[in-house]
């Protein structure tokens, strides 16, 4: 779950890293008086917010009552401005990066930091990023600190502020249990280091740990938020032909076979390991709803037996009937007596993937 | 020969009387594995499918002589139940469970690494040796004894492909389902290793998705220790950029992870990539 930049800062207030004293606000009116200069940043999930228009500066408070009515509502990369938070402007004298990762390749915690912040960490060439593998049992130890501020140029001074930091940013990362804690950039201000910006995933897996966080609803299609809200994995695509599969790789190399016979898959639905009646229902159900020409079921049976869920299509299609054809492809355990539950409705049914595909591809309007 | 497990396995089942625990219990024994304990804290003394069930690991290892784990248990307590194990002196823990915090997977695996064990999962459906043991919940009836090992991300694609091997006459050494999250306690790297030193393993197949760089990072190891002809499916060519595709580690962001890298890396590496999955049956029939 990605948290809003406001969110961020106030967690990582909390583990002691400085961050700007904001406020966030919904309409224009809630703007406070103005004393010197203030910035106005949108709370968008998605990057490059500042050269997409969504970060102003203003020095009165008439002009950034004017500039937030202009700011809220404003779409950014399909994502709309509900939402502003509002802080005194810093003085910076230079930009840091300095974020902790979860590392696939290692499987271990990853500490990134660069003397270039303030930049996609992306294009920073990797001879100038600082990074070390963290254990997840040991964690930060003080010469990973001293290393990382040597990297970055630091003094004494700084690298006494930056160690706070680092510390701060790991409690974050550990305790909150995140994929990304970031802070793009760490700015060097008079007074110290500050997180001018931050950035916080929190693994999805971990949430019931932290049943007390403001939940942040993702930008989903309303469909997609209703069958993720009955627990199936569910993507809106742009083609017309809905595939429902067990399993979630198989579901992939599903679209993938229907691409390569020039059909184009308008959903990716992964029925799971179940062949649990309900579940199926509820699957067609979500999938009626998905504009789509031709309905294409891909089911190996090897826990999943296919008669089972030959039995829940046919329940659930007969309950609420499809305004599209469905071609099943049913291999697997009790496929012979799947495929004839589907026939005896008129449902086309096929043991090879390529037969079936060929099939769905056709009923869909050809390539 | 085969990988990882054999005839001398010895399978604990943590979590055995849930739903689960029990149905593949069954499946497993069903296998011809030598299921020899369970574990459920507070159950100790019952049997679950002839199979008795102890309150702690240990207790079951002490009495049983119990080599490999396999856990049911519930994402909140996967950790505890892996490091239980672990503190046993089981050398192989095969974890099924789904949506284990990452936090969690990192601290459990850095731990088994530690203490010189081995994790398989977590979110994957396990391993088989055909002809010997499983330890996992791929279906039984799929699996055909031979010399082709298989190394998979993913669950119900590793079962359509080894049914399809099998079907064109093609026999397994050993089918390791490595699991679809981001941080997994055996990587491809690992598994291919055993594979090129197992006599009995001639060719490999390897069945990937986009997501991460681990296909990429296997394509390296291939290209320097690999000596055995690899096969290679990716499934994911046609998912959209930033949509997750149901496993927590298949998702393509900023360019990263895309088949087509995989696909190109593989194919630099040596390694037959098929176009559809059954495909790699009639690849290896034909060389």
């Amino acid at each position: 779950m990605k948290l809003y930049e406001y969110m961020a800062k106030e967690i990582f207030r909390k583990h002691g890293i400085p961050v700007p004293e904001g406020y966030v606000i919904e309409n224009p009116e809630e703007i406070k008086p103005v004393h010197g200069e203030v910035v106005l940043k949108s709370q968008v999930l998605v990057g490059g917010r500042g050269k997409a228009g969504g970060i102003k500066f203003a020095s009165s408070t008439e002009e950034a009552r004017k500039i937030a009515s202009e700011l809220l509502g404003m779409d950014i990369k399909g994502y709309k401005v509900k939402k502003l938070l509002i802080e005194p402007k810093i003085e910076i004298q230079k930009e840091y990066y300095l974020s902790f990762i979860v590392d696939r390749s290692s499987r271990e915690a990853m500490l990134i930091a660069s003397a270039e912040g303030g930049v996609e960490i992306e294009s920073v060439p990797d001879e100038k990023l600082f990074k070390r593998t963290i254990n997840p049992l040991i964690g930060i130890q003080p010469n990973v600190i001293r290393a990382l501020s040597y990297k970055l140029g630091l003094n004494k001074e700084q690298m006494k502020d930056i160690t706070k930091i680092v510390y701060g940013l790991w409690s974050v990362f550990t305790q909150e249990d995140a994929d990304l804690a970031e802070i793009n950039p760490l700015v060097l201000t008079p007074d110290g280091f500050m997180a001018a910006d931050a950035k916080l995933i929190i693994n999805d897996d971990s949430l019931f740990r932290h049943a007390d966080m403001e939940k942040v609803e993702e930008e989903y299609t309303p469909l997609e938020r209703k069958a993720r809200e009955r627990g199936i994995a569910f993507v809106q695509l742009d083609g017309n032909i809905g595939v429902i599969a067990n399993g979630a790789g198989l579901t992939m190399a599903t679209l993938d076979v229907l691409s390569l016979h020039g059909g184009k898959a308008g959903t990716f639905l992964d029925l799971g390991g179940t062949d649990d009646p309900e579940k199926v229902k509820q699957a067609f159900e979500i999938i009626g709803e998905a504009p789509i020409d031709v309905v294409f079921l891909n089911i190996f049976g090897g826990i999943t037996k296919c008669d089972t869920v030959a039995k829940g299509v046919v329940d659930a299609i007969k309950e609420k009937p499809l305004k599209v054809p469905i071609v099943a492809r049913i291999k697997g355990v009790n496929e012979e007596e799947g495929k004839e539950i589907l026939r005896k409705e008129g449902i086309g049914a096929f043991s090879t993937l390529e037969d079936a595909v060929k099939e769905a591809v056709k009923l869909a309007g050809g390539a | 020969m085969a990988i990882l497990v054999d005839k001398n396995t010895k399978v604990l089942v943590q979590g055995i009387t849930g739903h689960q625990g029990r149905y593949h219990t069954m499946a497993m024994k069903e296998f011809g594995t030598n299921v020899v304990a369970g574990v459920t804290p507070g159950k100790g003394g019952q049997k679950v499918e002839g199979v008795p069930v102890f309150n702690t690991v240990q207790e079951a290892v002490n009495e049983t002589g119990a080599n490999t784990s396999i856990v049911f248990v519930p994402a909140p307590f996967t950790m505890d139940a892996v490091l239980e194990s672990i503190d046993a002196g089981i050398k192989l823990v095969v974890t099924i469970t789904e949506h284990v915090p990452v936090h969690d997977a990192m601290k459990m695996i850095s731990y088994a690494k530690m203490k010189g064990s081995r994790i398989i999962g977590p979110n994957c459906p396990g391993l088989a040796s055909p002809g010997k043991a499983k330890v996992g919940i791929l279906p039984n009836l799929i699996f055909k004894e031979g010399n082709v090992g298989v190394v998979s991300r993913s669950g119900t694609l590793t079962y359509e492909i080894v049914n399809s091997l099998t079907e064109a006459g093609i026999g397994q050494s050993t089918t390791v389902g490595i699991g679809g999250d981001p941080v997994i306690g055996s990587n491809f790297i690992e598994i291919l290793d055993l594979f090129e030193k197992d006599p009995e393993t001639e060719k490999i197949v390897m069945v990937g998705e986009i997501g991460g760089t681990a296909e990429e990072e296997a394509a390296e190891f291939i290209k320097e220790h690999v000596s055995k002809p690899v096969y290679a499916y990716i499934a994911g060519r046609t998912a959209p950029p930033g949509k997750r595709m149901g496993h927590a580690g298949a998702i393509v962001t900023r360019g990263r992870g895309t088949a087509e890298s995989k696909i190109r890396a593989l194919e630099s590496a040596g390694v037959k990539v098929a176009r559809i999955p059954t495909e790699i049956a009639d690849m290896i029939k034909r060389d």
